[in-house]
């Protein structure tokens, strides 16, 4: 299954890829669209995203994860085009174990996807107007990693 | 030979330039940071952002002393804003 989409991410679906018996822990997060930012208030939010790149680099994050901890499943899904507040971005569902490394793998997954994944995304705001949401630059973790 | 490169532009550098992207002919042996001081000076507003972004070749993150070939598919990338 692709890690980009444009479709809602289902998170029971996700949750049902980390079904294994030698797991005793299983970590879902969700990023959802909030209805406010630095900016003031907002009203939806498009993402946009280089796709085979982004594809690639979530491919390569769960694979990170997996040489990291010892999970049993891990999964990474990011949305692109418009969402409203409350909307799922972008999901990580990690099963292992135990618990301290589905959280840890989790986490570690979640803050890769921030800065290692292109992707951009605009607000609207309760005022009409649009902004960039400030990022930082795409960093280059994990490909230094697999050299 | 002269070389041909296909330039995608994401976000802010795609408001900059206008497109998503357009193909573009550098010398033989041009570099990433070649293409970037042509695509900046053929793009106006896009010379602001150039200090804040990364430029990848065939979906890798690219230095800019790199070299292109023909073929290759540069993307400008602004700073990213995931999650």
């Amino acid at each position: 299954m692709k890690k980009i989409t444009r479709e809602k991410i289902l998170p029971l679906k996700i949750l049902k890829e980390m079904d294994d018996p030698a797991a005793g822990a299983v970590i879902l997060f969700l990023g959802t669209v909030r209805n406010h930012s630095e900016a003031g208030k907002v009203d939806k939010i498009a993402y946009e995203t280089y796709e085979p790149m982004a594809e690639k680099r979530l491919a390569a994050i769960e694979a990170e994860v997996k040489r990291i901890w010892p999970v049993r499943k891990v999964k990474t899904v990011h949305r692109v085009g418009k969402l409203s507040i409350g909307d799922v971005s972008v999901a990580v569902a990690v099963s292992a174990d135990h618990r301290r490394e589905a959280f840890e793998a989790c986490r570690h997954a979640i803050e890769r996807i921030k800065h290692e994944v292109p992707m951009w995304k605009k607000e609207r705001l309760g005022d009409g107007t649009e902004a960039w949401v400030e990022g930082t630059p795409i960093g280059d973790a994990l490909r230094v990693r697999q050299r | 030979m002269p070389i041909r490169v296909k330039v995608l532009y994401f976000g802010q550098a795609r408001e900059a330039a206008g497109s998503g992207g357009e193909t573009v002919t550098l010398p033989a042996r041009a570099s990433v940071g070649t293409l970037v001081r042509e695509a900046t000076a053929a793009h106006q507003r896009m010379g602001k952002l150039s200090g804040s972004m990364k430029v990848a070749v065939n979906e890798e993150i690219a230095e800019i002393g790199q070299e292109l070939r023909d073929g290759d598919t540069v993307a400008f990338l602004p700073p990213v804003a995931g999650g």
